[in-house]
C-alpha cells in the first residue's frame, strides 16, 4: 500500500497499454483513444480500490462478531457499542487530521506535517496529463486508508474487553486514530524514514496489526486482568458466550482480508497487475488455511481437544502473518508462513496467560506476535527484504505505539479512570455502561 | 395422593414421557435444572485452561398420582431413565394434601 517502490515498478503498465492501443487503429482519432484508455484504466483501478475498501470496512463487522462471541453474555452490548463507536471515531479523526499527517507534506522523514481536512480530487486534465501515472481517485485512496485505521483500533477493543470503561476507551481511540497510528503510518506508507530504510510491509502486518497490538498491550498492562481470571495461582477459564458468532466473525474477517491484502496492490488494470492481485488472493487464502490447520493440530495434540477458539485464532494468525508480503512467496511458502503463525498463536496465548496478561480474544497474540513473525518472514520470502530493515521497523513501530499509548492510557487512568468498579464488572458492563442487556429474554419477559 | 419428583438425564426425557403416557399418565410438569450428586461435575477445556462444571444440567419431572399408582409410575420412570451409568438421577415420592383444578374447582383425585 502506497509503497513507493511498488508504485514506480508498475507505473509503466498503463502507459504501455495506452501506447500499444494507440498504435493500432488507423481510422480513429489516436489521441482520443489514448485518453479514453487512460480514463478507463483510472476508473477500473478506482473501482477496484473502492470495492477493496468496502471489503475492509466489513472487517469491522468481523471484529464485532468475533469479540461479541468471545466475551460473556453480560458484556455483549458494551463490546458491540465499542466496536461501532470506534469505527466511527476512526473515520472522523482520520478525515479531520489523520490522513493528512500520514500522507500530507512532511517536515522531514521523521516528523510528519500537520494539516486538516481532505483536499480536492484529480481533474480529468491532471489525469490525462500524467499519462496514466495518476491512476486512482484521491477520495478512493482516503476511503481505502481510513478503513485500515479502524482495523487497527478494532484490535484494541478485544484485548481490553469486559472491564474497560467505554468512555476511556473512546478517548483513547481519538488519540490513536488521529495521531499515534498516522505518525507511524507516515514513516512507512507515507514515505518516511522506515520506507527509505527498505522496511517492507505490503498491507500492514506492522503498520496496522503490530500497531494495534502494541496499543492493546499497553492498555492491558495498565488495566489488569478480569477479576477472578488469575486467582489462587490458577488460570481460570472464562468461556466465550457464543461460538457461532465468533466463527461467523472469523469468516467475515477472512473475507475482508481479500480487500485488505488484495486492495493493497493498488492497481489491477493490466495483465501484470491482475496476475499480482490474483496471487495475493491465493496466498492470503492459503495462509489462513495453513494457520487454521496448524492451530487445529497443535490444539489436539497439546490439549487433547480441538479447541474451536484456538482454531479460529489460527486462521487469523495466518492472515496477519501473510499481510506483510502476500505477493512474492509461492502458495506453498505462503501456507508455511501461515502455518507457523498458527502454531505461534497457540503458544503465545498460553504464554501470555502464564504471564497473567489477560487478553480475552487473543488479540495481542494474533496481531502482535504473528504480525512480528510476518514481518520477519518477509526477509526470506521477498528477495528485496532485509532482516535488519525488518527488525528496525518492528522495533520502531512497537516502541512508538507502545510508548505513546502507555502515556495516553496512563493519563486517562489518572484523570477519569480506565477500569469499571468490581461490582460493575461482576454485574456485567452491559447494564453498568449501556443500561441494557443483549439477551433480555433470559432474565425477564 | 403422592407427588413424584424425578431428576433425570436431559436426553432421557422423551423416553420417560412416552413410557408414562403408555401407562396412562395424562400430565406432568418439566423443568430444566442443574445439580450434582455422587456423579459430581465434570471438566471442560477452554483455550488451554481446564475448568470445572460443578452443576450438571438435568431435567426435573413433577407429577401427582393416586397412591396406588406410585409403584408403577416409579418403576416406569426407572425403566425408561436408566442408562446404568452414574448420574442417571433420583426419584422422590412426597405426600400431597390436596389438589385443586383451577377451572372447575374440583378437589382431590378428581382434579389429578
Amino acid at each position: 500500500m502506497n509503497d513507493t517502490t511498488r508504485h514506480h515498478i508498475f507505473l509503466g503498465g498503463t502507459a504501455f497499454l495506452a501506447v500499444s492501443v494507440v498504435a493500432v487503429p488507423a481510422l480513429a482519432d489516436e489521441a482520443s483513444i489514448g485518453d479514453t484508455v487512460i480514463q478507463l484504466a483510472y476508473s477500473v483501478d478506482t473501482f477496484y480500490f473502492l470495492m477493496s475498501g468496502a471489503l475492509v470496512m466489513w472487517m469491522a463487522a468481523g471484529f464485532s462478531m468475533l469479540e461479541a462471541g468471545l466475551v460473556r453474555s453480560k458484556n455483549t452490548v458494551e463490546i458491540l457499542t465499542k466496536n461501532v463507536a470506534l469505527y466511527s471515531v476512526a473515520c472522523l479523526m482520520y478525515m479531520l487530521v489523520g490522513y493528512n499527517i500520514m500522507y500530507g507534506d512532511a517536515l522531514n522523514s521523521i516528523i510528519p506535517g500537520l494539516s486538516f481536512f481532505l483536499g480536492a480530487d484529480n481533474t480529468v486534465d491532471e489525469v490525462l496529463k500524467s499519462g496514466g501515472e495518476t491512476y486512482y481517485s484521491n477520495m478512493s485512496d482516503f476511503f481505502f486508508q481510513v478503513v485500515f485505521v479502524a482495523t487497527a483500533m478494532s484490535i484494541v477493543s478485544g484485548a481490553v474487553a469486559e472491564r474497560m470503561k467505554l468512555w476511556a476507551f473512546l478517548a483513547f481511540a481519538v488519540v490513536m486514530t488521529g495521531f499515534i497510528y498516522p505518525v507511524q503510518g507516515y514513516w512507512k506508507w507515507g514515505g518516511g524514514f522506515l520506507d527509505a530504510l527498505g522496511f517492507l510491509d505490503f498491507a500492514g502486518s506492522g503498520v496496522v496489526h503490530l500497531c494495534g497490538a502494541s496499543a492493546a498491550l499497553a492498555g492491558v498492562l495498565l488495566l489488569g486482568a478480569r477479576s477472578g481470571k488469575y486467582s489462587k495461582g490458577r488460570i481460570k477459564a472464562i468461556p466465550g458466550s457464543n461460538l457461532p458468532l465468533a466463527t461467523l466473525g472469523t469468516f467475515i474477517l477472512w473475507l475482508g482480508w481479500f480487500g485488505f491484502n488484495g486492495g493493497s496492490e493498488l492497481k489491477i488494470s493490466n495483465v501484470v497487475e491482475a496476475n499480482a492481485v490474483s496471487m495475493v488472493f491465493v496466498n492470503t487464502n492459503t495462509a489462513a488455511a495453513g494457520g487454521l490447520v496448524a492451530a487445529l493440530l497443535l490444539s489436539q495434540f497439546w490439549f487433547g481437544k480441538a479447541d474451536l477458539t484456538m482454531i479460529l485464532n489460527g486462521a487469523l494468525a495466518g492472515l496477519v502473518a501473510i499481510t506483510a508480503e502476500p505477493l512474492t512467496p509461492s502458495p506453498l511458502v505462503a501456507t508455511f508462513v501461515g502455518a507457523v503463525a498458527g502454531l505461534l498463536v497457540v503458544v503465545a496465548i498460553i504464554s501470555l496467560d502464564k504471564l497473567k496478561i489477560d487478553d480475552p480474544v487473543g488479540a495481542i497474540s494474533v496481531h502482535g506476535v504473528c504480525g512480528t513473525w510476518g514481518l520477519l518472514a518477509v526477509a526470506f520470502t521477498n528477495p528485496e527484504g532485509s532482516l535488519v530493515a525488518q527488525l528496525t521497523g518492528i522495533a520502531v513501530i512497537f516502541s512508538w505505539v507502545f510508548g505513546t499509548s502507555f502515556v495516553v492510557w496512563m493519563i486517562l487512568k489518572m484523570v477519569i479512570g480506565i477500569r469499571v468498579t468490581e461490582e460493575e464488572e461482576l454485574e456485567g458492563v452491559d447494564v453498568a455502561e449501556c443500561g441494557l442487556a443483549a439477551y433480555p429474554e433470559f432474565t425477564k419477559d | 395422593m403422592k407427588k413424584i419428583e424425578a431428576i433425570i438425564k436431559p436426553f432421557k426425557l422423551e423416553a420417560v414421557k412416552e413410557a408414562l403416557t403408555e401407562i396412562g399418565i395424562t400430565g406432568m410438569t418439566v423443568s430444566e435444572v442443574k445439580g450434582y450428586g455422587r456423579q459430581k461435575g465434570h471438566k471442560e477445556m477452554y483455550r488451554g485452561a481446564e475448568y470445572n462444571v460443578d452443576f450438571n444440567p438435568k431435567i426435573k419431572i413433577e407429577l401427582v398420582v393416586a397412591a396406588d399408582l406410585v409403584d408403577k409410575v416409579v418403576e416406569t420412570i426407572r425403566g425408561a431413565a436408566n442408562s446404568e451409568k452414574i448420574g442417571d438421577g433420583k426419584i422422590f415420592v412426597l405426600p400431597i394434601e390436596d389438589v385443586i383444578r383451577v377451572r372447575t374447582g374440583e378437589r382431590g383425585k378428581d382434579a389429578i
